[in-house]
């Protein structure tokens, strides 16, 4: 895993780069990586999850709408079929009661001819009985021998003397064939009343069902109010089973309902109550058949969201990765431009400073040229030696020329052993006034004053020193040349704050016009065409920078500049 | 011979001076470009022995003054800061020549005898044209800096001979 990691890591991951800022830390690139992968990504990827979780939730209700219509028409229809089934048949033995001839006494065979008008004209008449109002079978016509029985106990018997009408549940009988009871009340001129009762076998019920012609996981069939069923079913049972389903809330309305069977399979259940009967119409139908559907949706949308996230995500790995890459190696050229320009702004300061001193070497040389030559002069030409004190002199003013040289040369060496090194103590005061000795000749020729006015409590600050000397000698050198023979420089040390020393360089020189005042530290401004760079003082900023420290100029046109360099007192 | 030293070094500049009486060549010294121009008004030396960088005025402004005022004074830049720049407009200035310090004593006080001879020889010439009517002759050898130079040259390539 590491290994691999390793292997694809991109280079910028634990890079540093050296910017004039500072040193960035080592999670720098990884961070504007991680915040353009991260940002790149939920503006990408959110939307599109988001989207894919809508559309699917519209899907799956859609397509349970399109099951759960034809569930209620279904419902709605068959129960209408039921209820004409059932009402046709209330109707006839209705018909059959009001006519006026028809009484509890009425004659077997007239009871007879009915019997078979019924069967013939509308079929499923198992038997026929005439009930007085004592409850007695006073005449029957059927497959049983029924005559006399009395019904008066029976609860359909006081059922069917309240409501006029009674339509029973379905029961198995003596023979254990399904069938049930419709009874009719009719009242008699002499304030009595005869029931007449029809036992109507439940084939033609079940074959209202079974033409339905259901698909193969839909179950429809009649339950009564209690849960038993009715007419067979195709997975909850035979006829007079009580279903492992829940009996729905009675309504008068086609209701459809999302039920779980007993092993927790999802149902859709549209149901209707019959008026008048205790039946109730059911069709359950598989949630599986939704789910299939639901589920190859919910397939192919996961695998296409899947692939698409998985191309966004490489796409924005890849396009992250390039562009940090290429800030990355941006900010590589810029540094190693700005190295470049630096050393060569070094070597143009060590150019420099090295001229000046060969020629301030020269003058002592000079003397020593003269006084060696006059010695030997003396020597040779003259006939008698001068007095003794008079060589004396003459070899003193050798040596002390001697020493001038030894201070430059001292001096230079100094400069080129801080050149590489780090961090240091620096007496400011002290720093200055050496920096100052490379160029206070400058100052004497042209007679410019240069005062240096340091505050009592300096501390030693940690620096830099090659870099500090590169500053100050930058800021000097520009000093010098904006102010005129004769003008005057002021360099001031006072501390800033606690932990930072403030140095002022101020000329009394021809000054920075407003509009070049913000321009000076940016590299390439130069105001002296064919002699500068336009590189020292944006230079200067970058050393100041790296520093730790700041540097800002204030400036007024034919006054003088000042220059305030802020530095920090540990490093 | 009347010589002037010019040099704000005044160890070297009387060290100098001393050496070059012992060969034979009096001279007077002054520190500064000022001090010099003063002398020149009171008393006109044949040649300047002139060092550029000096407090006050530079050298070179001292020459830049002469070559107008006193065209007929040989002037001999003596300097341990010139660049080459300095050096062409020294030239550009008539300078008769223009030496870098330290320099040999011999060398120097060649260099102020040839430039003593050469402006003996100049005004001779020119009073000698004068002597003869010849009023445009002896204006041209006054003008005619080149041929005029070629004189010093030769004292010149006399030296390089020597060393």
């Amino acid at each position: 895993m590491k290994a691999l990691w390793s292997k694809i890591r991109p280079k910028f991951w634990k890079a540093q780069v050296d910017l004039s800022g500072g040193e960035q830390d080592v999670s720098y690139y990884s961070r504007i990586w991680k915040v353009a992968v991260a940002g790149i990504a939920s503006v990408s990827v959110l939307p599109l999850v988001a989207m894919a979780f809508m559309n699917m939730n519209q899907y799956q209700n859609a397509l349970k709408a399109q099951l759960v219509f034809p569930v209620t028409r279904l419902v709605s229809n068959t129960k209408r079929t039921i209820a004409y089934f059932l009402h046709e048949r209330r109707a006839a033995l209705r018909y059959i009661v009001m006519d006026k001839d028809f009484d509890a006494d009425c004659s077997m065979e007239r009871l007879n001819r009915t019997f078979i008008r019924l069967k013939n004209s509308y079929g499923g008449f198992v038997d026929l009985g005439v009930i007085d109002s004592h409850g007695v079978q006073k005449a029957y016509v059927g497959p049983y021998d029924l005559a006399g029985k009395d019904y008066h106990t029976q609860p359909w018997f006081r059922e069917v003397i309240i409501k006029g009408v009674y339509v029973s549940d379905v029961f198995g009988g003596f023979r254990d064939i399904p069938h049930f009871v419709i009874a009719v009340k009719q009242d008699q001129d002499d304030g009595g009343f005869a029931i007449l009762r029809a036992t109507i076998d439940t084939d033609r019920f079940n074959s209202l069902i079974s033409s339905l012609d259901l698909r193969p996981f839909t179950d429809a069939f009649v339950i009564n109010h209690e849960g038993v069923l009715q007419t067979p079913s195709r997975f909850h049972g035979n006829t007079l089973e009580k279903i492992k389903l829940p009996v729905p809330p009675n309504t008068t309305t086609t209701q459809v309902l999302e039920v779980q069977d007993n092993k927790g399979q999802p149902l859709i259940m549209g149901y209707a109550y019959i008026e008048e009967t205790p039946f109730v119409f059911l069709v359950l139908k598989h949630e599986k058949e939704l789910m299939k559907g639901v589920a190859k949706l919910r397939r192919n949308l996961g695998l296409f969201l899947a692939l698409s996230l998985g191309l966004i995500l490489v796409v924005i790995l890849g396009a992250a990765t390039h562009l940090v890459n290429r800030i990355y190696e941006a900010d590589l050229t810029r540094t190693s431009a700005q190295h470049k320009i630096e050393h060569t702004n070094k070597m143009a300061s060590i150019g420099r400073l090295a001229a000046g001193v060969a020629h301030e070497i020269n003058n002592p040389l000079a003397i020593i040229n003269e006084k060696g030559g006059l010695l030997k002069d003396i020597l040779s030409l003259g006939s008698d030696l001068p007095p003794k004190e008079k060589l004396v002199g003459l070899i003193d003013s050798i040596i002390s020329s001697v020493e001038r040289c030894s201070v430059i040369t001292h001096r230079l060496l100094g400069f080129a052993r801080h050149i590489d090194v780090r961090s240091e103590s620096i007496d400011l005061s002290q720093f200055i006034e050496e920096v100052l000795g490379f160029i206070g000749k400058e100052a004497l020729y042209r007679n410019i004053a240069v005062s240096m006015d340091v505050a009592d409590d300096i501390p030693l600050i940690k620096s830099d020193r090659g870099r500090l000397q590169q500053v100050f000698l930058n800021v000097l050198n520009n000093a010098f040349a904006a102010v005129d023979d004769g003008g005057r420089i002021d360099i001031s040390v006072e501390p800033a704050s606690p932990d930072r020393v403030s140095v002022t360089i101020t000329d009394d020189g021809c000054g920075i016009p407003p509009e070049n005042l913000r321009a000076v530290f940016e590299p390439f401004f130069s105001t002296k065409g064919e002699k500068g760079t336009g590189l020292g003082l944006s230079i200067t900023y970058g050393l100041v920078q790296k520093l730790g420290g700041n540097i800002s100029v204030e400036s007024e046109v034919n006054k003088g500049t000042s220059f305030v360099i802020t530095l920090p007192v540990r490093g | 011979m009347k010589v002037l030293l010019v040099d704000d070094e005044i160890d070297f500049v009387t060290t100098l001076s001393n050496r070059l009486g012992l060969r034979g060549i009096e001279t007077d010294v002054v520190h500064d470009g000022q001090e010099a121009l003063d002398y020149v008004k009171d008393q006109e030396p044949d040649v300047i022995v002139l060092d550029l960088k000096m407090p006050g005025m530079y050298g070179m402004e001292v020459l830049r003054r002469l070559s107008k005022t006193n065209p007929d004074i040989q002037v001999v830049i003596l300097t341990g800061h010139g660049t080459d720049r300095d050096e062409e407009e020294a030239q550009r200035l008539k300078a008769f020549d223009y030496l870098r310090k330290p320099t040999d004593i011999d060398k120097l006080a060649d260099r102020i005898r040839g430039a003593y001879r050469f402006k003996l020889e100049k005004t001779m010439a020119a009073a000698a044209f004068a002597e003869a009517g010849e009023f445009d002759m002896a204006k041209d050898i006054a003008k005619d800096a080149e041929r005029l130079k070629t004189a010093g040259e030769i004292f010149k390539d006399e030296d390089k001979d020597k060393t």
